[in-house]
């Protein structure tokens, strides 16, 4: 019980950057949702629910223009959709005895930045790390994206421009440290880099959503290392430690 | 506006909630194949590298200081800084900069 609450506690402090960041994107999130037609407790009902900063994008467009419902039904499927190898990827992280409830919970928030620390920690899950991340990132992503339906961007730009590398400077410091332990992950986390900027670049690619060319880089990429370093248990182990 | 907002939302929370639940519920035990276990086991770095570089120079006015960011963080984390550190180096490197680029 001691050390659940301790790890729960560590889930807040690492939380802490999450929430920070998502309370600088979902002020742009809100205007969004503002111009989309959303009060403040749509665009916080919406956040709090959905939990996701290109998916609910997406989806206040759908709204914006009065589409069928089954638009925004496939527009969430589609931006969301890396997400289901986020929770493939986590089931591995499960202890085999975690309870169906822990499961439901902790899918409920899997998002970006939450599933990258979750994955990071060493050893099987303990449910009380995202919890605790959950904790303070939720109320930072809803009440953010409600203030921004009311006022807008009260924040000066110079402040959102620097804010708004918060997120991505988590990543990095995921990314970095296994990649120093393997130099197999420090040359795919290379080739990432190169890709994901070619097929920014590329015609007919880069006018596909970012959500979708993520899912398949990550497909193609992660697919070609599987095949050519297959990972052996005892690396894995290593990497986690 | 013909379609109900709470609609909407309800259909998108339900989707998200179901993409994001279905494989942690369904699979309950290890998996495996080595393939299989090798491709999750790289995913995450693969896909946070994607979703780092080139995003981080359109996030900032000025995309040099979004490149900046990424080469001090990655410095940063190399020597072992923490998330919190890198996450909030990687800002102060971004507002400084913008100072005098924007």
């Amino acid at each position: 019980m001691n050390t659940n609450r301790q790890v729960f506690r560590e889930g807040i402090r690492d939380g802490i950057p999450i929430a920070l960041g998502y309370f600088a994107v979902s002020f742009s999130l809100g205007v969004a949702a503002r111009n989309a037609g959303l009060s403040a407790f749509q665009g916080f009902l919406a956040s709090l629910l959905n939990n996701a900063s290109a998916g609910e994008y997406a989806g206040f467009t759908v709204i914006a223009a009065d589409a069928a419902y089954i638009e925004i039904f496939l527009m969430t499927l589609i931006a969301n959709a890396r997400y289901l190898l986020m929770s493939c990827a986590l089931s591995q992280k499960f202890s085999q005895e975690t309870s169906l409830l822990h499961r439901l919970f902790v899918g409920f928030d899997i998002t970006d930045e939450i599933f990258g620390i979750t994955v990071a920690r060493p050893g099987k899950l303990n449910p009380f790390y995202t919890y605790g991340a959950m904790f303070v990132a939720i109320p930072a992503w809803s009440v953010g994206t409600a203030l921004g339906v009311i006022a807008g961007n009260i924040l000066p730009v110079r402040v959102v421009s620097a804010l708004s590398v918060a997120l991505f400077g988590m990543f990095i410091a995921i990314i970095i440290p296994p990649s120093r332990k393997n130099r197999v992950v420090a040359a795919f986390v290379g080739i990432s880099f190169l890709a994901s900027f070619t097929a920014s670049c590329l015609p007919l690619i880069k006018n596909l959503s970012e959500g979708t060319r993520t899912i398949i880089l990550t497909v193609v990429i992660a697919g070609l290392a599987a095949a050519l370093f297959p990972v052996e248990e005892e690396t894995e182990a290593q990497n986690e430690a | 506006m013909k379609h109900n907002v709470y609609l909407y939302i309800a259909i998108m929370a339900i989707t998200s909630y179901l993409i994001r639940v279905l494989p942690l519920t369904l699979i309950r035990k290890q998996i495996k194949s080595k393939f299989l276990r090798s491709f999750l086991y790289y995913v995450p770095y693969v896909t946070l590298s994607v979703m780092t570089f080139p995003a981080i120079m359109n996030a900032t006015q000025s995309p040099i200081a979004g490149i900046c960011a990424l080469l001090v963080g990655i410095v940063a984390a190399w020597l072992g800084a923490g998330l919190f550190p890198v996450s909030v180096l990687c800002c102060v490197v971004v507002f400084v900069l913008e100072l005098f680029l924007v």
